[in-house]
C-alpha cells in the first residue's frame, strides 16, 4: 500500500513539469512533494489526486470554449434567441458533475483530516516544546534538562509530539516533508505530531508573516536512528565544560566581558541571559541565526562582527572586538559541543 | 405638460449642464463625472501598486538579493495588497458602477448624487490617508490582514498601523455611503417596466455586492476600531496577556475578508455576463439561473471564512463544517461559467477585444477556482496556506477574476464614456501580452510554493529549488507590465485619434447603448420603455422612445426630475427632484480629514475641530433651499 503511494508520487512528480525538471536534485530540503513521512505522504496523495480531476475539469472546460468561439465565428448580426430558463449544459457542467466531484473530495477530506490533526495528549512517549520567538525557535525537551535553538533532533520512526507556543507574535511551525503546519497563537495551545520515515535532515521555516525577519526564521528537524538520538541526548544534557586550552580560556573570557552573557545563556556557566537563543550546545548546530548563516567559522566570525548585515532588525548588536578576542570567542563558542 | 413643454429636449439640456469653472469641478453630482474620477482615481492607485509588486518582484528575482530591505519590502508588499483590494478593485467596479448602473436601468442619476459626491471625495482622501506614510518609511507594514499582536503597539511601534486603522475606518465610510446609493438606486430608480426580473445581469452583481459591503463592512470598521483603542487607548481586546484573544481580529477580518473576495469578484463576473451575450449575439443562456447564483455566491461567502484560519488548530468538526461550504461555493461559480460556455456555443461569437479579455478571464479564472477548491480540502490547506501557492492561487482568483474583466470593460464600455474607439490591433496585443506574462509570472508560484517557498519573505536562500520559478515570476511581471502599458497607450491614442464610436458600436442589448457617446448630462431625452431583459434590443420600444421625445411626453423637464418605480415590478411610483450641484460633499470630506487626521497623530484638539466642522457641513448641507418646497425630495 504505501509502495503504491510512493510510485504515484514519483509519477506525479514527473507531470509537475519544466519548473521542477530545472531545479538541482538537493533542492527538496523543504518540499512538499518530497513528503518523508505518512501524514506528509497522505496530503501529497490528496494533492495528486486533486491535481489530476483539476486537469481534467481545466482541459474539458478549455476545450469547450475554444469550441465555442472558434467553430463558428459571426459578425455583429442581429441577436437571436436564447433560453432564458437555462440549458442542459449548466444542469449537467455547472451543477450534476460539480457536486459527485465535491461530495467526492468531501469524503477525500475528511477522511485525510486524521492523519493532521493534534496528537492526544500523552499519546506519544516524546514530546518537544518549540517556542517561537522574534526570529527563533526555542526548544525544549521537557523531563530531560535538554534546551537548544533552531534545531529539533528526533528519532526515526518514532512518532513525537511537538508543542508549540509563542512569546511575543503568531507564528507558524512548518516542516513541509513531515507535516502540515500549525500557527502559534499567543494564548493558545497546540501541537503537531512528527513521525519521520527515515534519517534525514528536513528544513522548516515560519509560515506566519511574524515581522522584520520573518524571511531567516528557519529551523532543521533531524532524524536520527533511536540509538544515535539517544546519545545526542546524553550530550545535550550535561553542562557547558571548562574551557580546555589557554585560546579557548580566553574566548570564555571575551564572551563574558563582552555582554554576550547578558542575553544568552551557557548551561554550566554565569551566562543565563534569555533574550538569544541558548548556546550551550552550539558547537553542534548545523545553522546559526535561525538558518541564516553556516555554522562554520567565518560564518560565525561575520555573524559576531555584524549581526545587521544578515539580519537587519535582529535584537542582536555588532560586537566590536580586535581580531585576536573575536577568533577566540568563535572558537570558544565552536567547542561547545 | 405640452403646454409648457415647447422644446423639452432643450430645456433638458439647460437644467442639466452643469456650469464650467473650478467651482463646479469641486461641486459637481453628476454621476458621471464622478463614474469617470472614480475610475481614473483606481486606475492611478493601481499603476502604483503594480510598481510596488515590480520592487517586490526584482527583490525576489534571484536569492539573497539586496535591492530593498525587509523594512521596506514590508511596506510595500501590505501597501500592494491594500492598494490593489481597496483602492483600486473595489473603486475600480464602483466607478463602472456609477457610470453604467443609471445608464443601464435608464435613470438620470444616482438616488443621492451629493452622496455619491461625498463618496468619491471620501475614498481620495482615504486613499491619500493610507500613503501618506510612506515618504516617511511609516507605511503600513504587516501585511493586508494585519494580524495582531505583530500589528499591536508593543510589536509595531510608529504610525504605520495607524494609517492603516483609521485609512480604512475612513474608507469604509465611503464605501458604505457608496453601497447604500447603489441599493436604493438600483432598487427605485429603474425605467418603467424594468421588474426585478428584466435587471441588467451586471447591475444584479452590484446589488449583491451592496448589499455584502453593507453587511461585511462593519466586521472589519469594528476590528480596526478595536485595533485603534488598544494602539492608543491602552485596551487590550486581542492581548492574550490581559484576557484579550489574538483570533479575535482573525474572525473579524475574515467575516469582511472572504466576502470581500466576492465583492471584488462579483461585479466583475457580472461584466462577463453583459459582454458575453453582446459578443455572442444571443441573450445570455439560463439569466435566471446566473442571477440566482451572482446572490447565492454572495450569501455564500458569508459561511467560509474560517478556511482562512484552517492552520490556526481548531476543533476538527468546525472546519468539517467551512470546508463543505467553501466547496459549496463553487456550484454557484460552475454555473455562471457554464451559462456562458452555453450562451457562447448557442451563438455566433464575434472575436474582438473585450471577448478576448473575457475568454481571458475564463480560463485564468477556472485555474483559480480549482485551486480554490483544493484550499477547501482541509489538510492540503494546512500544508499549502501561507505559501506561495496561495500567492499564485488568489492573483489567478483576483487578477484573472476581476483584472481581466475590468479590461474588457475597459474596452467595451471606454468609446460610450469617451465617444472614440480604441484600436483593436493595440488591443489585441495588449492582451496577449497580460495573459502571457500573467501565466508566467503567477503560474510558476505554484511551483515554488509546492517546494516550500513561504509568501511574505523578503529573501531567500539558493539551493531550495525556488531560483528558477521566482526568475520566471519576475520575468512575467513585466511582461505583463508592458501588456498593461500598451492599454495605456490605445487609451491616451483613441482619446486623441479614435473614430467616432457612435451610440452603439457593439450592437449592446442594454439601455446605455440607446444614447449618445459621451451622453448627455441628462442620460435619457424621455423616460426609456422597457419590455424585455435586453431593451436596447427591443427596436419598436426604441423607435416608441423616439416618438415620445418628439410628442414630450415623459421627457420629465422641470427642472432635475427622474422617475422613481416600485421595487419589483418596475411600475412608475413618483417623479423625484435630483439636486443640483453642491459644494458641502468636498467641504464635509475635507472637515473629516481633519478629524481623521487629528485621530492619527494624537492631536484631540484637531480632531474634535474636524468633528465640529463636519457636523456644520452636514448641517449645512442638510439646510432646507428655496426650491425644495416640495416635500417629494430625493433627499
Amino acid at each position: 500500500m504505501a509502495r503504491v503511494a510512493k510510485t504515484r508520487r514519483v509519477s506525479g512528480t514527473v507531470a509537475v513539469g519544466a519548473v521542477l525538471a530545472v531545479t538541482p536534485a538537493c533542492s527538496s530540503q523543504q518540499s512538499t512533494l518530497d513528503p518523508a513521512s505518512d501524514s506528509a505522504g497522505r496530503i501529497a496523495d490528496l494533492w495528486w489526486v486533486m491535481l489530476v480531476g483539476s486537469a481534467v475539469v481545466f482541459a474539458v472546460v478549455t476545450a469547450l470554449v475554444l469550441v465555442a468561439v472558434l467553430r463558428r465565428r459571426g459578425a455583429h448580426a442581429e441577436p437571436g434567441r436564447a433560453s432564458r430558463l437555462g440549458d442542459p449544459l449548466i444542469a449537467i457542467g455547472g451543477v450534476g458533475i460539480p457536486a459527485v466531484v465535491l461530495v467526492s473530495l468531501f469524503v477525500l477530506t475528511v477522511r485525510t483530516l486524521p492523519v493532521t490533526s493534534a496528537p492526544a495528549p500523552g499519546a506519544t512517549r516524546l514530546r518537544i516544546e518549540v517556542t517561537g520567538r522574534q526570529w527563533f525557535w526555542e526548544v525544549r525537551y521537557p523531563g530531560r534538562n535538554v534546551v537548544t535553538a533552531n534545531e529539533l533532533v528526533i528519532p526515526v520512526d518514532v512518532p513525537v509530539e511537538v508543542r508549540v507556543s509563542t512569546q511575543d507574535v503568531i507564528h507558524s511551525f512548518w516542516v513541509p516533508r513531515l507535516n502540515r503546519k500549525i500557527d502559534l497563537i499567543p494564548g493558545h495551545a497546540s501541537s503537531v505530531l512528527l513521525r519521520a520515515e527515515k534519517p534525514g535532515v528536513y528544513r522548516g521555516q515560519c509560515a506566519e508573516f511574524c515581522g522584520l525577519q520573518h524571511a531567516n526564521m528557519a529551523f532543521l528537524v533531524v532524524a536520527q536512528p533511536p540509538e544515535r538520538f539517544r546519545a545526542w541526548l546524553a550530550r545535550e544534557r550535561r553542562p557547558a565544560g571548562r574551557p580546555r586550552t589557554p585560546a579557548l580560556e580566553r574566548g570564555r573570557r571575551v564572551f563574558f566581558r563582552s555582554a554576550c552573557a547578558g542575553c544568552h545563556r551557557i548551561a554550566g556557566t554565569a551566562a543565563r541571559g534569555d533574550a538569544g537563543p541558548d548556546l550551550t550546545h552550539l558547537g553542534a548546530r548545523r545553522t546559526i541565526a535561525a538558518g541564516t548563516l553556516e555554522n562554520t567559522e567565518r560564518d560565525l566570525r561575520r555573524w559576531i562582527l555584524d549581526p545587521q548585515r544578515f539580519k537587519p532588525g535582529s535584537k542582536m548588536p555588532g560586537l566590536e572586538v580586535p581580531g585576536d578576542d573575536l577568533r577566540a570567542l568563535v572558537a570558544y563558542l565552536r567547542s561547545l559541543e | 405638460m405640452a403646454a409648457i413643454a415647447e422644446q423639452p429636449v432643450e430645456r433638458l439640456e439647460s437644467s442639466w449642464e452643469e456650469p464650467g469653472g473650478l467651482v463646479t469641478w469641486l461641486a459637481t453630482v453628476d454621476h458621471k463625472r464622478i463614474g469617470v474620477r472614480y475610475l481614473v482615481t483606481a486606475f492611478a492607485f493601481f499603476v502604483v501598486a503594480g510598481v510596488e509588486a515590480l520592487v517586490l518582484r526584482v527583490q525576489l528575482a534571484v536569492p539573497r538579493n539586496g535591492l530593498v530591505g525587509p523594512a521596506l519590502y514590508d511596506q510595500l508588499f501590505t501597501l500592494h495588497g491594500v492598494t490593489m483590494i481597496f483602492l483600486f478593485a473595489t473603486p475600480m467596479l464602483a466607478g463602472f458602477g456609477n457610470f453604467f448602473v443609471p445608464l443601464m436601468i435608464g435613470a438620470r442619476d444616482m438616488a443621492f448624487p451629493r452622496l455619491n459626491a461625498f463618496s468619491y471625495w471620501i475614498f481620495l482622501a482615504s486613499g491619500l490617508f493610507i500613503y501618506a506614510g510612506l515618504p516617511f518609511s511609516a507605511a503600513p507594514n504587516d501585511g493586508w490582514f494585519n494580524y495582531v499582536p505583530l500589528a499591536s503597539a508593543e510589536y509595531t511601534p510608529g504610525l504605520n498601523i495607524d494609517f492603516y486603522g483609521f485609512g480604512l475606518l475612513f474608507l469604509a465610510v465611503s464605501t458604505t455611503a457608496g453601497a447604500v446609493n447603489f441599493i436604493v438606486t438600483i432598487l427605485k430608480l429603474r425605467a418603467p417596466g424594468m421588474s426585478i426580473n428584466r435587471m441588467p445581469l451586471f447591475v444584479w452583481a452590484v446589488l449583491t455586492t451592496s448589499f455584502a459591503l453593507v453587511f461585511a463592512l462593519p466586521s472589519l470598521s469594528t476590528a480596526n476600531l478595536l485595533l485603534e483603542l488598544e494602539r492608543k487607548h491602552g485596551f487590550h481586546f486581542f492581548d492574550a496577556g490581559a484576557g484579550g484573544d489574538a483570533l479575535l481580529w482573525q474572525h473579524l477580518f475574515w467575516i469582511f475578508g472572504h466576502p470581500d473576495v466576492y465583492i471584488i469578484f462579483l461585479p466583475a463576473v457580472g461584466i462577463v455576463s453583459t459582454i458575453v451575450p453582446v459578443f455572442s449575439r444571443r441573450p445570455i443562456v439560463g439569466y435566471t439561473a446566473v442571477a440566482l447564483s451572482t446572490v447565492l455566491t454572495g450569501i455564500l461567502g458569508f459561511g467560509v471564512w474560517v478556511h482562512h484560519m484552517f492552520a490556526v488548530g481548531l476543533p476538527q468538526i468546525s472546519m468539517g463544517f467551512f470546508a463543505a461550504a467553501s466547496l459549496l461555493i463553487a456550484i454557484p461559480s460552475g454555473v455562471q461559467v457554464f451559462a456562458w460556455i452555453a450562451t457562447l456555443l448557442r451563438g455566433r461569437p464575434v472575436l474582438q477585444t473585450p471577448l478576448l479579455f473575457v475568454l481571458g478571464f475564463v480560463v485564468v479564472f477556472v485555474v483559480g477556482g480549482l485551486t480554490g477548491v483544493m484550499f477547501a480540502s482541509v489538510p492540503f490547506d494546512q500544508q499549502i496556506t501561507d505559501s506561495y501557492f496561495v500567492v499564485a492561487h488568489f492573483h489567478y482568483v483576483l487578477f484573472g477574476g476581476a483584472v481581466f474583466p475590468i479590461f474588457a470593460a475597459l474596452h467595451f464600455w471606454l468609446p460610450k464614456i469617451t465617444g472614440r474607439l480604441l484600436s483593436e490591433r493595440l488591443g489585441k496585443a495588449s492582451f496577449w501580452l497580460m495573459f502571457a506574462g500573467f501565466n508566467l509570472a503567477f503560474f510558476p508560484m505554484h511551483v515554488s510554493g509546492l517546494l516550500g517557498m513561504p509568501r511574505r519573505v523578503y529573501t531567500y536562500p539558493a539551493g531550495l529549488g525556488w531560483d528558477a520559478a521566482n526568475l520566471l515570476s519576475t520575468v512575467g511581471a513585466f511582461a505583463l507590465a508592458l501588456g498593461i502599458l500598451l492599454v495605456v497607450v490605445n487609451v491616451a491614442w483613441s482619446r486623441k485619434r479614435g473614430p467616432w464610436a457612435g451610440a452603439d458600436p457593439w450592437g449592446g442589448d442594454s439601455l446605455e447603448w440607446a444614447i449618445p457617446s459621451p451622453p448627455r448630462p441628462y442620460n435619457f431625452p424621455v423616460v426609456p420603455l422597457v419590455r424585455s431583459a435586453h431593451p436596447n434590443w427591443d427596436r419598436a420600444d426604441r423607435e416608441e422612445d423616439a416618438r415620445r421625445a418628439g410628442q414630450a411626453e415623459l421627457v420629465l423637464a422641470e427642472g432635475h426630475q427622474t422617475l422613481a418605480t416600485t421595487v419589483l415590478d418596475g411600475e412608475a411610483d413618483d417623479v423625484l427632484h435630483m439636486p443640483e450641484e453642491s459644494l458641502w460633499p468636498f467641504v464635509l470630506a475635507l472637515t473629516l480629514s481633519v478629524l481623521f487626521a487629528g485621530l492619527l497623530l494624537d492631536l484631540p484638539l484637531v480632531a474634535t475641530a474636524g468633528g465640529v466642522m463636519a457636523l456644520g457641513a452636514l448641517a449645512g448641507w442638510h439646510l432646507p433651499r428655496a426650491e425644495d418646497e416640495d416635500e417629494d425630495e430625493a433627499w
